[in-house]
Parts: C-alpha cells; sequence; structure tokens
C-alpha cells in the first residue's frame, strides 16, 4: 500500500521544475584545408556515467583517477563522432589530455587534430556521444572556418549535420561547388563515356545500314547541341530533386543503371536501334545520371544556410565541365569523321571498348563485386 | 517512498560558487598540478538514494532487456531528477526504458513512465497521447488517471482534471483525491471550497509525509492566491518542517517571501543551493532588493545570464517562465520578457506562468496581451488577489 501511494503521491509531483543545466558538451572545430583542429569539452559526470571514473567509489574524481581512464576516454569519445570530407572520413587523433570548469562541474578536455585525405567543401560530421546513457545529452559545435565560425547543436533526433562550405560569402560559395561540379564531371568516366557514345557519332550519318560522314559542320553541331542539351535539362530536373529531398533513389540502383545506360549507348552504335532523336535517349538516360551526381554533391555535402545557390554553382560547374569536353570533342571529330580511323577505330572500337568497361562496372555495381575497382572511378 | 535524496553537501556549494563567474565557456583548459586534486564531487557523495541508483544502473548495464530493472532503475530516476532538478536523471530514466521506449506496443508500465518523462519535458501533447493510450485499454488505471490530471492542471483543461479526480474517489486515498482535485478547482472558479477540502483532509493524521508535504504545499499556494497571508505562511512552514530540502517548496515559498517584500529571509530560506537555476533566480530578485548585496547580487546576475544563454544554445525551452522574470525584473528587458511570458504560455497555464504574462504585458504596456490575460481569468473564474490588485492597479 505504501508503494502504491508514493507511486501516486509521485504522479503528482512530477510537474516540479528542473534547475539544473543538462547534459551537453562542447566541441570546436576549425578547419584550415586539409587539417582539423578541434577542442571537446566533457562533463566528468557524464563521462562517469557512461564508463566510469571513480575507481575508488568515495564519489569524488581525482586527476588521478581521470589520467588512468585517458586512454578508454580517448577511445570511447573518438568512436562516437566521426568527420568526413568529399564522402572520405577524416581520422582524428587526441593531442592533449586537460581538464576546465564550466558552470555545472569540470570537464574533461580533449584538444585534438585529424586530417582529411579529400578537401570538399563541407564537413559531414556524424555525432552520437552519450545517446545511449543519456538521450537528452546535446553537442554544442562551434564551427570555424576561414575567420568565421557558425554555432550547430547535435542532439538524438539530429546526430549527422552538414558544416562549412558557406564561409566567404554567397559568390565565393557559389565559385566553391561550381569548382566541384566541373571536377565531378571530369573525373567522372561513366558520365564522359556516356556523353562521348552519343557524340561519336553525330557527326556522321547512317545510310544504307552503314555509317558515312555527315554534311555540314552546322548540322553536326546541331545534332551535338540536342543531345547536350537534352542530357543537361534531364540531369538538372533529378539533380535538383534529389538534392532537396524531394525523390530518393538507393544509390545502388542509380549507379548500376548509370553503367548499364553507358552499355546501351556505346552498342547503340555498333548496332543501331536508335539513329535519330538520339536526344530522347540523352533525356531519358540523362534523369538517371542526375541522380549519379545527387549522390556525388550529397558526399560533398551542402550547406543547409545556402543550399540553392550552392546546388546551381555544382550544377553549372557539370555543364560547363561537359562543355569543355564537348568544345574538345567537336572540332577534332569534325575534322577526321570522313577517315577510316574515325568510323572503325574511334567509333566501333571506341564504342566496343565502352561497352566493355561498362558491362564490368554493371557487373560490380549491381552485384557488388569488385572487378576492376581502381579504375572504375566514376559516379 | 524512497529516503528523501539529500541535496548537495556544503563542500560542493562551494565549488560551485568558485565556477561562479567563469561564465558559460571554460576559461582556460589546464593540467592539474597534482594527482590528488579533486576534480568533480559526484551527486552521489553523501547520498544513499543515488549511490543506489548507480549500483541499478550497473546491473541494468548487465542486462538491458530486463523490464524489471529498467523500469525500477527509470522511477529512481525520475525520482532523483524531482529532488535533486537535475534533469541529467530524466536523460538516464529515458536511457533506461530505450529498449522499449519507441516501440509500437511497449509495455504500459514504460507507456506511464514515457508520459511522465515527456511531461518533464514540457512535451504535454505527448504526454496526454500516451495517458489516453493507456485509460483508453484500461480506464480503471489509477496512476495514468491521476497523471493525466495533473497534466491537464498544468496546460490549464481544468474542467477534464476534476472530470479525473472525481473518477478516482473511490480507488484513491482521500488526501491524493483531495489535492488532484484542489488544484484545477482552485484554478477555476472553487479556490474557497478547494482549500477548505485540503484543509479538513490535513487535518486527519497518519498518512504519507510526502503526501502531506505536497497538500501543505498545494494549500499554501491556494491561500496565496486567495490573499490569506498568513495560511500561506503556516502551510509554507509545515511544508518545510516536513522536507527541508525540497525545490519546489523553497521556490514557491521564496516567491510568496518577495512578494511580502522579505527579501532577507528569501536568502537564508534558498541557503547555498547555487546549482539549481530556480532558486538561483529567487536568489537574484532577492539580492536586487538589497543594498548590502550589491557585489553578490552583480556575480549572480551573470551567472544567471550565463546559464540561461547556456540553456538557449543547447535548444532549450524548458526555463522560458523563469527567464521572462529574470528579463523582466533583474535585466529590464521589457520587450524580451513579454515574448519568453508569451511563449511560455501557449505551452504552459499555471498560476506562475499567467502571472509572469501579466507582469510583462503591463510593463511593455501590450494591450493584447493583457487582454489574453483578462479573457482567461473571466473564462475559468481565477481567483488571484495578486493578479487583481495588479488590474486594478492598471486600471
Amino acid at each position: 500500500m505504501m508503494r502504491i501511494f508514493a507511486l501516486l503521491v509521485a504522479a503528482l509531483l512530477a510537474g516540479s521544475a528542473l534547475a539544473h543545466k543538462a547534459s551537453d558538451a562542447y566541441l570546436t572545430l576549425e578547419r584550415d584545408g586539409a587539417t582539423l583542429q578541434g577542442q571537446w569539452d566533457i562533463a566528468l559526470r557524464d563521462l562517469d556515467n557512461a564508463i566510469g571514473l571513480d575507481a575508488d567509489g568515495d564519489g569524488e574524481i581525482t586527476w588521478r583517477e581521470l589520467r588512468g581512464r585517458h586512454a578508454d576516454i580517448e577511445a570511447y569519445a573518438l568512436r562516437r563522432l566521426q568527420v568526413a570530407s568529399g564522402g572520405e572520413a577524416c581520422p582524428l587523433a587526441v593531442t592533449a589530455h586537460l581538464v576546465d570548469s564550466h558552470t555545472d562541474g569540470a570537464y574533461a578536455v580533449l584538444r585534438f587534430s585529424g586530417h582529411c585525405a579529400q578537401t570538399g567543401p563541407t564537413l559531414t560530421i556524424d555525432y552520437r556521444l552519450f545517446h545511449d546513457v543519456d538521450p537528452q545529452h546535446r553537442g554544442l559545435l562551434n564551427y570555424v572556418e576561414a575567420g568565421t565560425s557558425r554555432s550547430v547543436v547535435f542532439s538524438v533526433e539530429t546526430p549527422e549535420r552538414v558544416v562549412g562550405g558557406d564561409s566567404g560569402g554567397p559568390l565565393a560559395q557559389f565559385a566553391t561547388y561550381l569548382h566541384e561540379g566541373v571536377w565531378h564531371i571530369w573525373l567522372g568516366f561513366d558520365h564522359i563515356l556516356f556523353l562521348l557514345s552519343l557524340l561519336l557519332p553525330a557527326v556522321l550519318v547512317r545510310r544504307g545500314g552503314r555509317w558515312q560522314a555527315g554534311g555540314s559542320f552546322r548540322s553536326a553541331f546541331v545534332e551535338v547541341a540536342k543531345v547536350v542539351t537534352a542530357f543537361t535539362v534531364a540531369h538538372s530536373i533529378t539533380l535538383s530533386l534529389a538534392a532537396l529531398g524531394v525523390v530518393a533513389l538507393p544509390s545502388r540502383w542509380v549507379e548500376s543503371a548509370i553503367a548499364l545506360s553507358v552499355v546501351l549507348a556505346a552498342l547503340n552504335n555498333l548496332f543501331p536501334l536508335v539513329s535519330h532523336g538520339r536526344w530522347v535517349a540523352a533525356f531519358a538516360f540523362g534523369l538517371l545520371h542526375g541522380f549519379g551526381f545527387a549522390g556525388a554533391l550529397k558526399d560533398l555535402g551542402l550547406p543547409t544556410g545556402s543550399l540553392a545557390l550552392s546546388l546551381a554553382g555544382f550544377n553549372v560547374g557539370v555543364e560547363l565541365g561537359q562543355l569543355a569536353i564537348v568544345a574538345a570533342f567537336l572540332p577534332a571529330a569534325y575534322g577526321l569523321r570522313a577517315t577510316w580511323a574515325y568510323r572503325r577505330l574511334l567509333l566501333a572500337g571506341g564504342s566496343t571498348a565502352i561497352a566493355a568497361v561498362a558491362a564490368v562496372w554493371f557487373a560490380e555495381r549491381a552485384f557488388d563485386v569488385p572487378l576492376f575497382a581502381a579504375f572504375a572511378a566514376g559516379g | 517512498m524512497s529516503p528523501a535524496i539529500a541535496l548537495r553537501c556544503g563542500a560542493l556549494a562551494v565549488a560551485a560558487l568558485l565556477t561562479i563567474g567563469a561564465g558559460a565557456a571554460g576559461a582556460s583548459p589546464y593540467v592539474p598540478a597534482d594527482d590528488a586534486v579533486v576534480l568533480e564531487r559526484l551527486p552521489e557523495k553523501g547520498d544513499p538514494a543515488l549511490r543506489d541508483l548507480k549500483r541499478m544502473r550497473a546491473v541494468l548495464a548487465a542486462a538491458p532487456r530486463n523490464l524489471d530493472v529498467a523500469v525500477a532503475v527509470a522511477r529512481r530516476s525520475s525520482d532523483a531528477a524531482r529532488a535533486t532538478g537535475d534533469p541529467r536523471y530524466l536523460g538516464q530514466a529515458q536511457a533506461a526504458l530505450s529498449p522499449w521506449w519507441a516501440a509500437a506496443a511497449p509495455p504500459e508500465i514504460v507507456v506511464l513512465l514515457r508520459a511522465t518523462l515527456r511531461q518533464s519535458q514540457h512535451d504535454f501533447d505527448g504526454a496526454l497521447a500516451d495517458l489516453d493510450g493507456l485509460l483508453k485499454a484500461d480506464p480503471r488505471a489509477v496512476q495514468a488517471r491521476l497523471t493525466r490530471a495533473t497534466v491537464l492542471t498544468v496546460v490549464g483543461r481544468y474542467a477534464e482534471a476534476r472530470a479525473d479526480c472525481s473518477d478516482l474517489a473511490t480507488v484513491a486515498p482521500p488526501l491524493v483525491v483531495t489535492g488532484c482535485m484542489a488544484a484545477p478547482a482552485s484554478m477555476s472558479g472553487s479556490a474557497e471550497a478547494a482549500y477548505a477540502a485540503l484543509s479538513k483532509a490535513l487535518a486527519r493524521p497518519g498518512t504519507d509525509a510526502d503526501a502531506v508535504e505536497w497538500a501543505h504545499t498545494l494549500a499554501a499556494e491556494i491561500a496565496q492566491r486567495r490573499g490569506d497571508a498568513a495560511a500561506a505562511e503556516r502551510h509554507y512552514r509545515a511544508a518545510l518542517l516536513l522536507d527541508p530540502t525540497d525545490a519546489y517548496l523553497k521556490g514557491a515559498y521564496a516567491d510568496f517571501l518577495l512578494d511580502a517584500g522579505r527579501a532577507v529571509d528569501v536568502l537564508s530560506l534558498v541557503g547555498d543551493d547555487f546549482r539549481n537555476d530556480a532558486l538561483l533566480l529567487r536568489r537574484v530578485l532577492a539580492e536586487q532588493q538589497l543594498p548590502d548585496q550589491a557585489a553578490a547580487f552583480a556575480a549572480h546576475r551573470a551567472e544567471m545570464a550565463a546559464r540561461f544563454e547556456a540553456a538557449r544554445r543547447r535548444g532549450d525551452s524548458l526555463h522560458r517562465r523563469e527567464e521572462a522574470r529574470f528579463r523582466l525584473a533583474v535585466e529590464g528587458d521589457l520587450r524580451g520578457a513579454l515574448a519568453l511570458a508569451r511563449d511560455n504560455w501557449k505551452v504552459q497555464r499555471e498560476a506562475a506562468d499567467l502571472r509572469i504574462l501579466v507582469d510583462a504585458a503591463r510593463a511593455a504596456h501590450d494591450a493584447q496581451a493583457l487582454q489574453v490575460a483578462a479573457d482567461w481569468i473571466a473564462r475559468n473564474g481565477l481567483e488571484d488577489a495578486w493578479l487583481d490588485a495588479a488590474r486594478r492597479a492598471s486600471r
């Protein structure tokens, strides 16, 4: 009876005010190029709660007791903080263990540094400290880059945040993402090979089941322009939809389908099914490639403050990179179009090689087996 | 109930004093000079109940899916949160229940505890949804109904709260039922009857000390609103005798003393618990009125501001009522105080929430907010001597 009574009273008292600071940790992270410097202040009470610091159980934590657990604290904390740039992890290492006081008591201070192999415009930070032992814990990040700082709060509900890429004003930011877009298409072999497969026949015409040199530069230019424009419009649509989170597709499907699109585009040059209206194929498959671009953009991370601007910058960068390829391709192809080498070596041989490479990519991506992973830099 | 969880020991208060003025961000990290330096005194030092809780948590860590142990840890953690005002214990209570927390159909006991924890985080809608579900499945669930009455009272849904309390009449102890009813009734036109019923119930001997203390606190608050200062003082003192460490009680009594212009008494009442934000606020408000406390006032004011800033940084909105009072009375930020009081009023509808809304609205000459308060008072038939005086003065 007494216990029931106590529970009832507890129910009535439940409204009394909370009047202490809750569990927070203070994280400072400064980025300079590929280098990260940081400091992490974690309350001793919280660490004691999670891994136990009070070795002698006397209710007091001495410097000796804390020092004895430095290695464990380091391992425990760093396992719960993942920083990545350009889709690759930036490993962190503790450089010093100190102590500090905050309003609610003493904190362990971890100074650390890190190095990012990829220096994308943003950092993706995954913070899960104490989420299992105190879901009300918050990580308060002060992120510093290029002399500007910004605050970010991590919680159980939002363990992953993207920072950076929004310092230096809108113009600089647009330029950063434009740069990334250009490099992405240049390094994304699958997109280039797809485009080339569509462009190779553009300077030719199909007559009597055979490829022959096309007529004017003008007609070749118009054909190329149609293909490139259709590809661009299509992938811009899906890139935007995916980057803004309107549509989401599993990346394995997308990457496999992109590889397949390259195979089909190349095979079409060898066994033409579509010879007129290649722009339709460019549009249809372009929708697919847009999802691929979006995957790359996700690895870079979009700064939350100016999402549209960065997205536009990236997209324009992709288009510029693509135009540069076309600008280099068209005059050369036009000049060579009447040669045997162009038709046999470049068109037939090139398309065969492209189809073969893309078929391997497809097998790798669809069945998740690394055949020649080192070369398959696409995506 | 569990033995009253003792508040901080004196040494801890000294440690807290030393950190005052350091602000929210640490000054400069250092390497302690000596291995023997004590960096932190854990709350369980000198508190057997918290030591037990720590042991139970170790047991739970070894078997995290043991429902009985998890429930025991969650209950003890909630008790600790209430006794100390420390929200870390609420996070620990939630963690203990985490295997079931987001399940499609958690055990009833987990839903009940989850409702209580949600209420503590001011997620009143979430708490009510949990309790509605429990009562739908079992209309005779006493504790769920009592908890729902409490939540409904906090959000100002007095008629529904009174209905829940009526349903408990035959199944819960008389003092609990009377108190359950007195809280909403005193806010909705029946303050005199509610007080009379509570006094009568308190006159009967032999009930649980925690319940009696709680009933005295409630009676004191009702008497205070009715303008009966002598009765309020009597009840506050009776409650304090039963539990001199109850932070909620001390805060309520401190407000009574501040209204009565007894700032010196506030300082001795709140004592040296500097870690408790609610009590530090009362201390600051008292020191503000005492010329010989000017230095302490300046330090505590800075500390208070730093704590509100720290809460804002983590995205907390649990302290809006207190922060509105601080902004209005201490910082003289009329607009900021009114904005906080208004936001707070959207969520919480206790007497103290109405009072800070009226205070802030009057100071900022905001007719619209005053009208919101006047409508509420008229609609519910709220009797509050202090509010009546304020409204007479502003006419």
